[in-house]
């Protein structure tokens, strides 16, 4: 009796003992560095194409998104993440969408109380992030397995790839749309802006050219 | 309900969920491969878009816009739980999805078949969330949400059963390898919502009350439109 406790007490001492992941393991880097480009959210995996679309006329807004996805990501990723012992499997979809919808209500209050004017021009889509797939495709495919660092690193990664993406449609659909970058004039005085870039036609067009550019890069090849 | 036409039609054309908003992508870029499979989601969207924002209106004009509450008592005459929408809305779309599947399952299991695997799908598309968004900042009266929904549902229909059609030719298509897939189908797409725009020029059938107004008002105050136009560029000078 008494030797089995000191065994298990000794197993105990020698699980802790056990020498823990580095911070920034080659593995946990990876988590960053993968959905930059080879496993991106929207070129690779195809979600959260709603907004990448629609609030990619100018550089301002698209950048004020990028920033509220990544915080509503990362958050989320990391909260369902550290309940992932106690959500019950079958009413885990509801649990995800309050957690979402909770931090897009703050995101939402917070955006409307600093900057007013952006916040009426994303108007419906900041809502919608609680449907974007990226925050419901990561919550589903990562933080249900995997501990909180890991969901903070995987959120930051997915959402960095797709902040780059709508960064660089915006990019383009703002220069040549309305000659401007960040709302500056870039182009020379006489640029009349080309119509079909500000429309979202346009948008679909130059997603699917990036697409093209990105895979024939990374060699991704669908069926 | 000339009024209800107009939307209508301008909900299934001209504010097309999909070429006009990109609303539901993620779905509709996922299963437009198939006709069969397009067709069927199509008809969920179509049936839970036009429950689930009527029900949204409901929650939205008797709970939760200011004032909302009166009908409980005129105390409430201030509160304001407009901050609340977004979790009272997808719960609301969430539950009712869910419901609809157990029921479907239970009763009719040929149409669940048909229909009812796409139904935790439609739970997160954004064409049904989006639709209750749209309601706070469109102001609309119960039948005219009801006919929104409808019509919102139908255009969805539309452009996702054209789209399988197309991808199904395509498959006979000689497309460049890293452009396979996503990349022609996005290219499809903006070609299409090309097409839509077009009805963007269309009149409608019945002018509302506002175009009627504004037009007495051009005919019958030039001078005072080129003065306000005149402020407006002026203002636009400066703020730039």
């Amino acid at each position: 009796m008494s030797t089995e406790t000191i065994e298990k007490a000794n197993d105990q001492i020698a699980e802790v003992k056990k020498p823990s992941e580095p911070l920034f393991s080659k593995k946990r880097r990876q988590l960053l560095s993968n959905p930059l480009d080879e496993d991106n959210p929207i070129t690779i995996q195809v979600l959260g194409i709603c907004s990448a679309l629609a609030v990619t006329v100018a550089l301002k807004p698209t950048f004020v998104m990028a920033v509220a996805v990544t915080a509503v990501l990362v958050l989320a990723n990391v909260v369902i993440s550290a309940l992932r012992n106690t959500i019950p499997n079958r009413i885990r979809i509801i649990v995800q969408l309050v957690v979402v919808a909770s931090l897009v209500a703050i995101v939402d209050q917070v955006l409307k109380a600093y900057s007013y004017d952006i916040w009426k021009e994303l108007s419906v889509f900041i809502g919608l992030i609680i449907t974007n797939c990226i925050v419901m495709g990561r919550l589903e495919a990562f933080a249900l397995g995997n501990k909180p660092w890991d969901a903070f690193l995987d959120g930051l990664g997915n959402s960095f790839g797709y902040a780059w993406i709508i960064l660089a449609i915006a990019f383009f659909r703002e220069l040549f749309g309305s000659g401007k970058l960040f709302g500056f004039q870039v182009m020379p005085d006489g640029y009349i802006g080309n119509g079909v870039m500000m429309s979202p036609a346009g948008a679909c067009l130059l997603l699917g050219v990036l697409i093209w550019i990105v895979r024939s890069r990374s060699g991704y090849v669908e069926d | 309900m000339e009024n209800l036409i107009n939307i209508f039609i301008k909900s299934i054309f001209i504010d097309n969920m999909i070429f006009a908003y990109f609303l539901g992508m993620c779905s509709y870029l996922a299963v437009s491969k198939k006709y069969k499979t397009a067709a069927g989601l199509g008809m969920a969207v179509i049936f839970v878009l036009g429950i689930t924002v009527p029900l949204n209106w409901l929650a939205y004009n008797f709970l939760l816009k200011e004032g909302a509450l009166t009908w409980i008592s005129a105390d409430f005459a201030t509160v304001d739980l407009e901050v609340l929408k977004f979790i009272v809305f997808i719960a609301i779309v969430a539950a009712f999805v869910q419901l609809t599947e157990m029921v479907v399952e239970k009763f009719s299991p040929a149409l669940y078949n048909s229909l009812g695997i796409f139904l935790p799908l439609i739970a997160v598309n954004c064409s049904i969330l989006g639709g209750a968004l749209f309601l706070p900042t469109r102001d609309y009266e119960f039948a005219e949400a009801v006919t929104f929904a409808l019509g919102s549902g139908i255009g969805w229909f539309l452009a996702v059963v054209s789209l399988a059609a197309i991808r199904e030719k395509m498959a006979y298509a000689d497309v460049p390898k890293p452009l396979r897939g996503l990349g022609i189908t996005f290219i499809i797409v903006g070609l299409m919502a090309f097409g839509f725009m077009s009805f963007g020029g269309f009149e409608l059938p019945f002018k509302t009350t506002e175009q009627q107004q504004a037009e007495q008002e051009k005919s019958s105050a030039k001078v005072e439109n080129k003065s306000a136009e005149s402020v407006v560029n002026s203002v636009a000078n400066y703020s730039e």
